[in-house]
């Protein structure tokens, strides 16, 4: 594989199944035992109901852009040959939010509401990153 | 207990400001202090309180007040502690501070921030590393990172870009704060943008730095120390300069996500501090409104009830909020054109407008000051009425 510039995303214990699953090219999120709150990145507990009980549970992988930004400023060499780019919040159909990004649509043609779908690109032998596509 | 106009500021203390090197983040707080103090015609041996909001530069040092204690050589503290609710620390702290005072815990407290994030002009080998502001603000975690998700910008121009969405707010809406403010600035010797017209075709042409957010819409990080002394009402009519009556003081943080919400704790905060100031928002003269972004004024006017929710963008579009306009908003450029002390750049202003200090800019008759300080990405707000007399 050849060599990934951008910042790969350490696999920390709380959120091992995320990147098993993503692995699989599929899609979790935490869901609230107590409550059925689904929620995302992982947490110890729930902001709703306190419940420490959760379990990592496949989503539908579909719901709509909830707001973005472009950006334009270069943080991370990595992303120097991509700016002006877009970063996105995704809300998903199961509520849990999670930041993205929008592949196949220009930053200027994204909207607010746009419905999305999870798509998958394997970064290295170990991580995979979940983006978006238009749905 | 009504706590209102029991204590006063009685003090001020503010140190070069801006792309200046003269101390670490220390020392601009031991200047700011020093500077305070003989502003108010006080010595350091009558300082029993010592309160300190941590600029970055401070990093995650517990005890930056005991540290700061040190370095001044102060003895005996009745109260010492450091307060951090980003942005809304200032008014907090000196809210803290009038408790403390009115109680009998204490009668003198210096409330102090200083940072100093900007590094003199890089070599040409550093400034291949980047750098700057963007190094010192551009911190990420995991996944955002992972996405090319880096510092506070990027978080509130999503909530920004919701704003516009759902409300119709435009870039030139955002655009006509920043000129206003810069307007401002250009009365201002202090201020960085003193002397530095701009126009909205300027703001218009100005980079993006992530969007919706040109540069002229993002607060300029500064190096630099400010402080207040803080005294009971009573003490500081005896002192060198007139008191700045605390009136009336709250704080709201909201919780939950500001993205679905669109508002700061300003709702919360505002109705603790006008029922103990016993004011309306009509009888405020001057606003002084935590400005890390344009959009925080915007979304600020809305929340004090200026206008009503998502109606912020025409209400500054015809330049009330600017020099000779009804409603007079961050009159010494604020943290967009003039310096970024977090919270207290705001309370320093309103303090020189309320001493009639203001010279080319001093607002005719400024008598009731509303000033405030958000933190966070619209997590933390704290709220002070402030005012020239009892
Ligand atoms: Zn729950």
């Amino acid at each position: 594989m050849a060599e990934y510039g951008k910042p790969v995303p350490a696999i920390t214990p709380e959120m091992r199944p995320f990147f098993a699953a993503a692995k699989r090219h599929q899609l979790v999120v935490q869901r609230c035992c107590g409550c059925g709150t689904h929620r995302f990145p992982a947490r110890e507990l729930c902001s709703n109901c306190w419940s420490r009980e959760a379990e990592w549970v496949a989503v539908s992988g579909t719901g709509e852009i909830f707001s973005f930004n472009v950006m334009h400023q270069v943080y991370h060499p990595g992303f120097a040959a991509e700016v002006p780019y877009a970063v996105v919040a995704v809300k998903l159909k199961e509520g849990a939010k999670m930041t993205s990004s929008l592949v196949g649509v220009k930053p200027h043609d994204i909207r607010i509401g746009m419905p999305v779908r999870v798509v998958f690109e394997d970064l290295t032998d170990e991580v995979t990153l979940p983006k978006f596509a238009p749905a | 207990m009504n706590l209102r106009s029991q204590t006063a500021i009685a003090g001020l203390g503010i140190t070069k400001q801006g792309k200046v090197y003269d101390y670490n983040h220390v020392g601009f707080a031991v200047e700011a202090v020093r500077l305070a103090l003989a502003d108010a015609g006080l010595r350091r041996e009558d300082l029993d309180g010592l309160l300190l909001n941590p600029g970055l530069s401070w990093g995650e040092a517990a005890m930056g007040s005991f540290q700061l204690q040190q370095a001044m050589g102060l003895r005996d503290l009745r109260l010492s502690s450091v307060m951090n609710a980003g942005g809304a620390s200032a008014a907090a702290m000196i809210q803290h501070a009038a408790q403390a005072i009115a109680a009998g815990v204490c009668t003198t407290v210096a409330c102090v921030f200083s940072d100093a994030p900007l590094k003199p002009p890089a070599t040409k080998a550093e400034k291949k590393d980047g750098g700057g502001s963007a190094g010192a603000y551009g911190f990420a975690r995991g996944l955002d990172a992972a996405y090319g998700q880096f510092g506070v910008n990027a978080l509130y121009a999503l909530v920004a870009q919701r704003h516009m969405h759902l409300y119709g707010t435009t870039n030139d809406h955002l655009g006509a704060i920043a000129v206003a403010q810069r307007q401002w600035a250009n009365k201002n010797p202090q201020a960085q943008f003193y002397d530095t017209p701009m126009t909205i075709e300027d703001y218009r042409r100005s980079r993006w730095v992530v969007e919706p957010f040109h540069l002229f819409d993002c607060c300029l990080v500064s190096n630099g120390g400010l402080a207040v002394i803080v005294t009971a009402a009573e003490r500081a009519r005896d002192l060198k300069k007139p008191p700045v009556y605390i009136r009336g003081m709250g704080q709201g943080h909201p919780g939950g996500d500001p993205g679905e919400t669109l508002a700061s704790g300003a709702v919360l905060a505002k109705a603790t501090a006008f029922t103990m100031a016993g004011i309306a928002l009509s009888d405020i003269d001057v606003v002084e409104l935590y400005d890390c972004y344009t959009f925080t004024v915007l979304v600020c006017l809305e929340d004090y009830g200026f206008c009503k929710k998502g109606e912020g963008g025409p209400f500054v579009a015809d330049g009330k909020i600017a020099p000779g306009g009804s409603l007079p908003v961050n009159t010494g450029g604020g943290q967009l054109s003039s310096f970024y002390m977090w919270g207290m750049t705001p309370v320093s202003e309103a303090v020189i407008q309320l001493r009639g200090d203001g010279g080319a800019r001093q607002v005719p008759g400024a008598g009731v000051a509303l000033v405030s300080g958000n933190g966070g990405i619209l997590s933390t707000h704290s709220t002070l009425v402030l005012a020239g007399a009892p």
